[in-house]
């Protein structure tokens, strides 16, 4: 069985008192919400704190059982919660849509929203067993020197692999982070970082607490997932797109003001393709200009061989699935 | 005796029924004990330090630090079990431990006991190996391509492993006869097991010398073996008890270094030692579905009747023998059993290569050949412009036959099974008429109701059964079959139920324990369900006769009138005169004495004698044919399966519900092989396991399971229990190649290989596009230095089984022999 | 640590790195959960936190105090099994056994929330849990029939399921 090193546990009831077990804890302390991320990633010899401070008993997290209030989503929602939520379903369902595509249903009955926003990247030759890592003679990720998936690289090729990271860029959230001096707002767009190991741009001792959407104004966003399985697996490819509809809203001839393509599970962070959007702005998403902003999505798309199937299909499946998720956004104008 | 008889008639009140399993509450209760359910007082931990390398030689290893870690109770290295081992006798190849060589990654190296598992775990990092690295072979292509260095000293050359080459009959002279000659080349990818409970084993050693182990494997009997040759016990102080298991699908079938490690350290340490692996340990046990590469050439008349079929097959059989020879065979025996093959050719080859040993797993080495064989009659009724159904139907092999390899084929449902799906299916509306995107495909295929012959030289029977009868109306059967999940312990019960007339749930099953049941060899090629419940048979057959002979005295009729029903045993003619069942067994105990039988079963002896002929006979065959609807995303080249319908000639069912669950499971497991389960390696670092989880070997979910319309053919066969073959492997194999086909059906394009992935629809959707052959699938298969053949005549030009000396042999093929069969 | 087990109280000491998963096989000694991966990769070990199916070992046993945790030792109503065993045992959806306590538990959280689940449904609330035996097809029968008997149905098993279609 594989088994969790040893350590202490420590279940905060506040985020002063979680910040401040932070701080005593030091570069030894790890925050833990559902678990699902970090344990695995422990019993793997990934990470091993040796103090682990449970975040689920935080009230300032969970908002007291209520989960939304306005647009603001506490970030210790599980992810069952955030997709049976009507009121985002109703508004931003391009977020329940992410949500209940992650893993499996038990998985969303215990992982959280801030939980699979920070999700560590992944790759192939990290999300292994410390043996196996130990026979390739490790990798710079974790206790090596190289990064397999390009050895003449300086950095670290990890996956970002969360589903609802895209979305929260493409719609242009904020998220609320606490630290020791206290709150700080971070456009989701800049809270990722492209580098497998210094993936986010957060503190260590910060804690995601919540995310501020932008009001339903407008816009519309979808979420397309590429995988091998419907469930279980992670994204190969995560296509979130939004767009903001200007004259003629809510008509067929409505012709989009604003637009944003973001891609996961091909670079280490969620990565907005701007020449995508570019190519959607003033058009009615036509055909065309679908064609066009898929052709910009695909070009940039680099994918690594270092997550499931084959990388040079990954990339031609970017424009496909960006063709899709644009043609879903056309259907659902009305 | 007018009672006795085997086959099922309405009369049957426990044969047929969809009854429960006689384990079913323990099982939904979570009451079952699998291996690692056990524990017992101050028992250590084991773990196993394995071969970071894919081939090495070991030069040094420094267990001291290891043995001071507080905790550590002992460390074992290969010194400690220097006697090699290994299922087959020909290839006894395997060390518990690795002593000098290490042939992949994940081979065991060296095995610690601590109190704690997490000690034992930290003190492997604490074991110093010192290694100088070999060459690694990846491929069996390489490794024909590579005969040095040797990954083991054995075998006719290089790296090869077994090199077969059988003739019966010319292949030319057919050959030269048909209208169409089709060659084909086609790769089946590896995939293993994936059973759910991972191997765990425990050992305990008494002072008295007496060694028990409890372990989660399939073949109990010959883990016995194994342990009294590696650790030199006598093997009547060894017990070995196989746990219920927790899925085997024949990964659990040979004897494994972790079971020969914890009894070894049960023995240095006097304590019970327990070891449970890992996930990524179950991918390096392996023993899985071998990667294949299949050269096929046939010919054919117009009307589609097959004039001769020349096989090729390599196997990349991983770093150790296992099963490997017989693997070998299986890829090239049962070719013939299903469709008329006047002559036949085969070549196989295994080859080693620095990867998890290749073994038996659900249909050993017999869905690589069946895949090709259907795929490539798929083509071939396209270019003959046959429907592929009818051309099959056509060219059956008929019931009560000798093919061309002297397998004999006994009762043969396989036209009744096509009817079905084509029929259930709606083929005739669909095939060829779906919208672009939308296909259907068909195959069919057939398997062993176990193994003819034992895997050790023996001439003792391959399954027995003790029964006793108690005064108090109980009965107990004794029998050594395993049940992995596919329900063999309630087979037993129905059986002797039947036959006794009592209720099944009233019987008690032991099973699956050295000490205490009579051998039967183990749950492999689906043998158990016809050579356990024949066992049974006579056994419960034998308690009744001498119950019925002192139930007659008492009732003063002939024993011929006395029926066993309902928990009586009374007078035919007059059902109201009759005793209780126990009143039965008291009045002959009181008679005889204590009451117990014993049953046994040897399969019959096989036409064929000639070197190989051992592996493909079968006391019975069954036969399977399946209808596949896919969906097949032009853009994205992904399949889906919405539907497969099925047929499956099981001869008779014991218990119709669990030969259902049979036929399902064995659809998934197909779907999961034809679209997405693959032992994938890496070669670019070192030759191993891409990634050994859960997470990442495809195993489908709920998701991409389809839906399943069954049908059971019920062709009684006069060698099983009841009319009774097997269900528990063949309705996998026609899966893979009606998915294949139905993907050709739905946009034109052939992949020749599973998985059929994404990735190769689009490649060959592309190739199409482009005005190339609409294909993905290997073109080439290598030279191999293949030995003369044995040329063996088949029935129907004069042969008697046995191979011809030097020459061609008698070829005097007449029409009127071939109709003689 | 105390918490409620199968609708009784339970105390029980054990070190803080050990998952539920752990407490509960080796330190209350209810080996009727299981495991396939230890990684949240299979289902296989799966158990009702507070009426919700989790993954026992991802849960820290720590994180259970005072909760309600439910095993497959809990279901059955003494000797009466619940109608969910019931159904697996007569329709045959338990072949090896193994997954079967987590798909059992899995069940009885959707026919709690859902009493009359759709196939589709049950493939969804399903799609965490490995089963390698059953093809998953004799589970979804046997949670429908559970489904309609727990409703108050007189329901029976479809012919076709235990013997095909004719």
């Amino acid at each position: 069985m594989l088994r969790l090193p040893s350590f202490t546990y420590l279940q905060p009831q506040t985020l002063a008192d979680a910040l401040r077990m932070k701080q005593d804890a030091g570069p030894q302390g790890a925050y833990v919400a559902g678990g699902t991320d970090l344990y695995p990633n422990m019993k793997r010899r990934h990470q091993e704190p040796r103090t682990v401070i449970s975040l689920m008993g935080v009230r300032d997290l969970s908002g007291d059982g209520k989960w939304e209030t306005g647009n603001v989503l506490r970030a210790g929602i599980t992810l069952t919660a955030l997709a049976s939520d009507t009121s985002v379903r109703k508004h931003y369902a391009a977020v329940t849509t992410a949500a209940e595509l992650v893993s499996t249903p038990l998985l969303r009955n215990m992982g959280t929203l801030g939980g699979n926003l920070c999700l560590d990247t992944r790759c192939n030759y990290y999300n292994q067993g410390y043996e196996w890592r130990k026979a390739i003679d490790f990798c710079m990720k974790k206790d090596g020197a190289i990064c397999w998936v390009a050895p003449s690289s300086p950095r670290c090729w990890a996956v970002s692999s969360s589903d609802v990271a895209p979305v929260m860029v493409a719609l242009g959230a904020d998220y609320v982070l606490a630290g020791p001096q206290g709150e700080r707002v971070v456009p989701a767009g800049r809270f990722y970082h492209n580098d497998g190991i210094n993936y986010l741009t957060k503190q260590p001792d910060e804690i995601l607490t919540a995310v501020r959407l932008p009001a339903p104004d407008g816009w519309d966003a979808v979420y397309h997932k590429l995988r091998r399985r419907g469930a279980f697996d992670f994204p190969v490819l995560g296509v979130a797109a939004w767009v903001k509809w200007g004259a003629g809203r809510g008509e067929r001839g409505a012709v989009v003001q604003d637009a944003r393509v973001v891609l996961g599970g091909v670079a280490s962070y969620p990565q907005e393709v701007p020449e995508a959007g570019a190519a959607l702005k003033g058009t009615t998403l036509s055909d065309d200009a679908i064609a066009a902003a898929a052709e910009a999505a695909y070009r940039p798309s680099k994918p690594m061989d270092n997550t499931d199937f084959e990388l040079s299909w990954r990339k031609q499946m970017t424009q496909v699935y960006v063709k899709r998720a644009l043609e879903e956004l056309r259907t659902r104008r009305g | 005796m007018a009672t006795r008889k085997k086959k099922a008639t309405s009369e049957h009140r426990v044969i047929g029924k969809a009854l429960r399993k006689v384990d079913a509450v323990a099982k939904v209760t979570g009451a079952t004990k699998f291996a690692d359910d056990l524990a017992l007082p101050r028992m250590l931990y084991c773990k196993l330090l394995r071969s970071p390398h894919p081939h090495a030689r070991i030069t040094a290893i420094d267990t001291t630090k290891a043995r001071q870690l507080p905790g550590v109770k002992a460390v074992l290295t290969g010194q400690d079990l220097p006697i090699a081992f290994g299922i087959l006798p020909v290839s006894q190849d395997e060390h518990a431990l690795c002593p000098d060589t290490v042939r992949f990654v994940g081979d065991p190296v060296a095995a610690v006991a601590a109190t704690s598992e997490e000690t034992a775990t930290a003190a492997l990092d604490l074991i110093a190996v010192t290694y100088e690295p070999l060459a690694a072979i990846a491929s069996a292509e390489q490794a024909v391509a590579t005969p040095t260095p040797r990954i083991h000293d054995y075998g006719p050359a290089g790296n090869l492993h077994k090199l077969i080459n059988l003739e019966f009959g010319d292949v030319d002279e057919g050959f030269a006869a048909a209208d169409l000659i089709r060659e084909d080349t086609l790769f089946f990818e590896g995939s293993t097991h994936l059973p759910m409970e991972q191997h765990a084993a425990l050992a305990q050693y008494t002072a008295d010398g007496k060694l028990t182990l409890w372990s989660s494997t399939q073949t109990p009997h010959y883990v016995h073996r194994a342990l009294a040759r590696v650790l030199e016990l006598p093997a009547a102080k060894i017990r070995v008890i196989a746990c219920p298991n927790g899925g085997g699908f024949g990964g659990k079938s040979d004897p494994f270094s972790h079971e020969i490690v914890v009894a070894k350290l049960a023995m240095v340490t006097g304590r019970p030692v327990k070891v449970t692996l890992t996930r990524e340990e179950v991918f390096y046990c392996h023993r899985g579905r071998h990667p294949t590469l299949m050269w096929v050439k046939t010919g054919v008349k117009k009307d589609g009747a097959i004039t001769a079929m020349h096989f090729k097959s390599l196997l990349d059989g991983g770093g150790y023998g296992s099963y490997g020879v017989a693997s070998t065979y299986y890829t090239g025996a049962l070719q013939t059993v299903t469709y008329h093959v006047p002559r036949y050719k085969f070549q196989g080859a295994r080859a080693f290569t620095n990867k998890p040993p290749c073994g038996p797993k659900r249909g050993h080495g017999t869905p690589q050949p069946r895949f090709a064989v259907e795929v490539q009659l798929d083509k071939i009724a396209e270019q003959l412009k046959i429907d592929p159904a009818e051309l099959r139907l056509r060219h059956l092999v008929p019931p009560n036959s000798v093919t061309a390899n002297y397998l004999r084929v006994g009762s043969m449902g396989l036209g009744a099974c096509i009817a079905k799906v084509v029929a259930g299916s709606g083929w005739k509306q669909k095939f060829r008429r779906l919208p672009t995107g939308q296909g259907v495909g068909l195959a069919c295929s057939s398997y062993l109701s176990g193994a003819g012959l034992p895997i050790y030289w023996n001439n003792m029977p391959h399954s027995g059964v003790q029964l006793k009868c108690d005064r108090s109306g109980g009965v107990t059967v004794f029998c050594g079959s395993t049940d992995i999940g596919q329900g063999s312990d309630s087979i037993l019960a129905y059986i002797v139920a039947e036959v006794l007339g009592v209720d099944p749930f009233h019987i008690a099953v032991v099973t699956a324990d050295t000490d205490l049941t009579p051998v039967d060899l183990g749950s492999y090629s689906s043998r158990v369900t016809l050579m356990s419940g024949n066992a049974a048979l006579q056994a419960a057959e034998r308690a009744r006769d001498i119950l019925a002979r002192h139930a007659a005295k008492k009732l003063e009729i002939p024993d011929e009138r006395v029926v066993f029903a309902d928990g009586r045993v009374f007078d035919a003619q007059d059902p109201g005169r009759g005793v209780a069942f126990a009143a039965a067994v008291q009045l002959a105990e009181a008679a005889e004495g204590t009451i117990g039988t014993v049953g046994s079963y040897t399969p019959p002896r096989s036409p064929g004698s000639y070197r190989g002929a051992g592996v493909g006979p079968s006391p019975a065959y069954s036969y399977s044919a399946a209808v596949a609807h896919v969906e097949v995303d032009p853009e994205t080249g992904i399949v889906r399966v919405p539907t497969i319908w099925i047929a499956h000639d099981v001869g008779r069912s014991i218990n119709a519900a669990t030969v259902m669950g049979q036929v399902e499971g064995s659809v998934y497991m197909g779907l999961g092989e034809a679209l997405m389960e693959e032992m994938a390696y890496r070669g670019d670092l070192k030759v191993m396991h891409k990634i050994p989880s859960l997470l990442e070997y495809k195993s489908p979910t709920t998701l991409e399971m389809c839906d399943v319309v069954t049908y059971l053919i019920e062709d009684p066969d006069p060698n099983g229990p009841f009319g009774a073959k097997e269900v528990g492997q063949g309705p996998l194999l026609p899966v893979m190649p009606a998915v294949a086909n139905a993907v050709y059906d739905a946009v034109g394009v052939r992949v020749d290989e599973v998985p059929i992935t994404p990735e190769k629809v689009l490649k060959a959707l592309k190739r199409k596009a482009k005005g190339e052959e609409p294909r993905y699938g290997p073109t080439a298969f290598p030279e191999i230095d293949w030995p003369e053949p044995s040329r063996v005549p088949p029935p129907w030009e004069g042969g008697d089984g046995k191979e011809v000396e030097g020459g061609r042999g008698r070829s005097q093929a007449t029409t009127g022999a071939e109709r003689q069969h | 640590m105390r918490f409620d087990l199968n609708g009784e109280p339970c105390d029980v000491t054990f070190a803080a790195h050990k998952t539920l998963l752990e407490v509960l096989r080796e330190d209350l000694g209810l080996t009727g959960t299981k495991h396939g991966c230890e990684l949240g990769e299979c289902g296989t070990c799966t158990v009702l936190v507070d009426g919700t199916p989790v993954l026992s070992c991802l849960v820290l046993g720590l994180a259970c105090e005072g909760r309600r945790v439910k095993t497959v030792e809990g279901m059955a109503d003494g000797p009466r099994l619940h109608p969910l065993q019931d159904a697996f045992a007569e329709l045959g959806a338990a072949q090896c056994g193994y997954c079967t306590p987590a798909f059992l538990l899995a069940a009885e959280a959707l026919l709690a929330a859902n009493p009359r689940p759709a196939r589709d449904e049950i493939k969804q609330a399903l799609a965490g849990n490995l089963c390698r035996c059953t093809g998953y097809i004799k589970i979804y029968e046997a949670v429908e029939l559970a489904a309609a008997r727990m409703r108050g149905e007189d329901a029976k098993p479809a012919t076709e399921s235990l013997y095909g279609h004719p």
